[in-house]
């Protein structure tokens, strides 16, 4: 069985610089190369982000976050494991996960 | 015949819950099965005769269940789905007895997976490897049974979304899981132990609970010298439970109890464990709290406990399981071992390090030393701060009395 996983990459609200550097590169490669990683990166800061509603028909935007936190997704990453323990193993090597935080969801299952 | 089924179902429905999670991958399937076929044994056996080898009927009953389940649900479907039911392997019924592949193992850490919240552990063991209804769960840990249900669904479709796993963890995996299937035991035997007066029957029944998947992780575990370690701790406490509480259902302290009323056969054999496992020369915390509990089981009078010893133990303890609960332990056995002062000082410091703010024990535990020592108004305050933040209503009338007496 393979299951598809979402992995939330969360900074612990600090500058968004990459505080792991090169980890990272070693770490996508890793994956990708196992055929785990299928697609994922790093995404601007909330508050360059644009939430957008839809209310009577009519689109509203906001300039920011759809949410106020003080931690923030800096990245993603779509991963494809035979079972939850493997999806931890990859998510713990994650260099992130030592400086913020990684919180895996798999796929929609009925 | 009830009483017969009761006890087959005791010992059969986590092996067959296990089986048929294990062949469809599928948990409530494999649950309303096995009570689909203990159902049909209330009905069949009064008639047919029980079994030769009742557990085997009742799997082999509730696998043919759920094979017509599944193959309708296929026709249903217009397609045969795929299930690891249908592809050829061995059918273990046509083994000898011995030979049946026992899957409880995979199954109880499926259920303690780290991954699911320790509710949801607790809940699941007491389900799926138990056989307690929801109710019954619900009951013994006081929620509502919609709670408790909402809980059970969540977790399971947790398990099942997620991929968590069935089976016994990789070696590199081992020690900290299995460390969580030993915490998730030992809970349900504290939550079976500490309870009294008005629920003690429903609770008392998960100390039981516990005991039964300690023997059952001793026998398929048989080389994890924690797992024996465990059951032999809870044999010995559970073997004082005649003597903890009195007539009126207060508790009873461990140096009042009457020791002629401790389970004795039970003593034996938690003790047997113990010597057995401690010759390995692995030492862990729950070998040594046994080895605690051993000390006053032995006991014939509590003059005679060896205060020294148990101080050394909880010496041991807070080295191998650190925390603020075993260094108020050992402060309680260092004072009896070494005087009242020695003990309180340990309490002052956990006193003033914060760490268990809130925790009745720890100003009941002073007050005790304090009232040794003859400093009796820091004592009643103390006692005070005790009775206004402890939990059961059996703990504050021993308080109360205890304040009563230095009035």
């Amino acid at each position: 069985m393979v299951v598809k996983y979402l992995m939330l990459v969360v900074a612990d609200g600090k500058p968004s610089e990459d505080p792991t550097g090169d980890d990272i590169v070693a770490w996508v490669t890793e994956m990708d190369n196992r055929g785990i990683r299928l697609f994922g990166n790093r995404v601007v800061s909330p508050d360059e982000a644009t939430t957008v509603q839809v209310r009577d028909g009519e689109v509203l935007l906001t300039d920011g976050p759809y949410a106020e936190t003080r931690e923030q997704m800096a990245g993603f990453d779509i991963i494809e494991c035979g079972d939850l323990d493997q999806a931890i193993e990859v998510a713990a090597r994650h260099p992130m996960a030592r400086h913020g935080r990684i919180e895996v969801r798999p796929f929609w299952r009925e | 015949m009830r009483e017969l089924l009761a006890a087959v179902y005791a010992e059969e429905w986590g092996r067959i819950v296990a089986t048929l999670i294990r062949s469809t991958g599928d948990w409530d399937l494999a649950e309303e099965c096995a009570q689909d076929a203990f159902a049909q044994a209330l009905v069949r056996w009064p008639v047919d005769g029980v079994p030769r080898r009742p557990g085997a009927w009742l799997t082999t009953t509730a696998r043919n269940r759920a094979l017509d389940r599944l193959r309708r649900d296929a026709v249903e479907a217009g397609k045969l789905r795929e299930v690891a039911m249908s592809t050829p392997e061995p059918d273990p019924w046509d083994e000898e007895p011995d030979a049946v592949p026992d899957d409880r193992l995979q199954l109880i850490f499926t259920c303690c997976h780290p991954a699911l919240s320790l509710d949801a552990r607790v809940a699941l063991t007491l389900r799926s490897l138990a056989g307690l209804s929801t109710a019954e769960i619900a009951r013994a840990f006081l929620v509502p049974e919609r709670t408790m249900a909402q809980r059970l669904v969540r977790a399971k479709n947790k398990i099942r979304r997620s991929a968590i796993p069935f089976r016994v963890p990789p070696a590199h995996l081992l020690p900290e899981r299995l460390e969580a299937v030993l915490a998730v035991v030992y809970l349900l035997f504290n939550e079976g132990y500490a309870a009294t007066a008005g629920e003690v029957l429903i609770r008392g029944g998960l100390s039981a609970e516990a005991i039964r998947l300690g023997r059952v992780l001793a026998a398929l575990m048989p080389d994890e010298p924690e797992v024996h370690g465990l059951l032999a701790l809870m044999l010995l406490h559970e073997a004082r439970r005649p003597a903890r509480l009195d007539a009126g259902g207060d508790l009873v302290p461990l140096e009042e109890q009457d020791r002629t009323a401790w389970d004795h056969p039970r003593i034996e054999e938690g003790l047997a464990i113990l010597d057995r496992v401690l010759r390995r020369r692995r030492a862990g915390r729950y070998q040594v709290q046994a080895a605690i509990a051993a000390c006053h089981a032995s006991a014939r009078r509590a003059e005679e406990t060896d205060w020294p010893q148990i101080s050394l133990l909880y010496g041991q303890l807070t080295r191998l399981a650190p925390g603020p609960v075993v260094e108020l332990n050992r402060a309680v056995a260092v004072a009896m071992a070494d005087g009242p002062a020695a003990g309180l000082a340990l309490v002052d410091a956990l006193r003033d390090d914060g760490h268990l703010t809130g925790y009745h024990l720890l100003p009941a535990t002073r007050a005790d030393l304090l009232r040794r020592l003859g400093r009796r108004e820091e004592a009643v305050v103390a006692y005070r701060e005790a009775l206004s933040i402890v939990g059961t209503d059996a703990e504050r009338r021993y308080l109360a009395r205890r304040l009563g007496e230095l009035a």
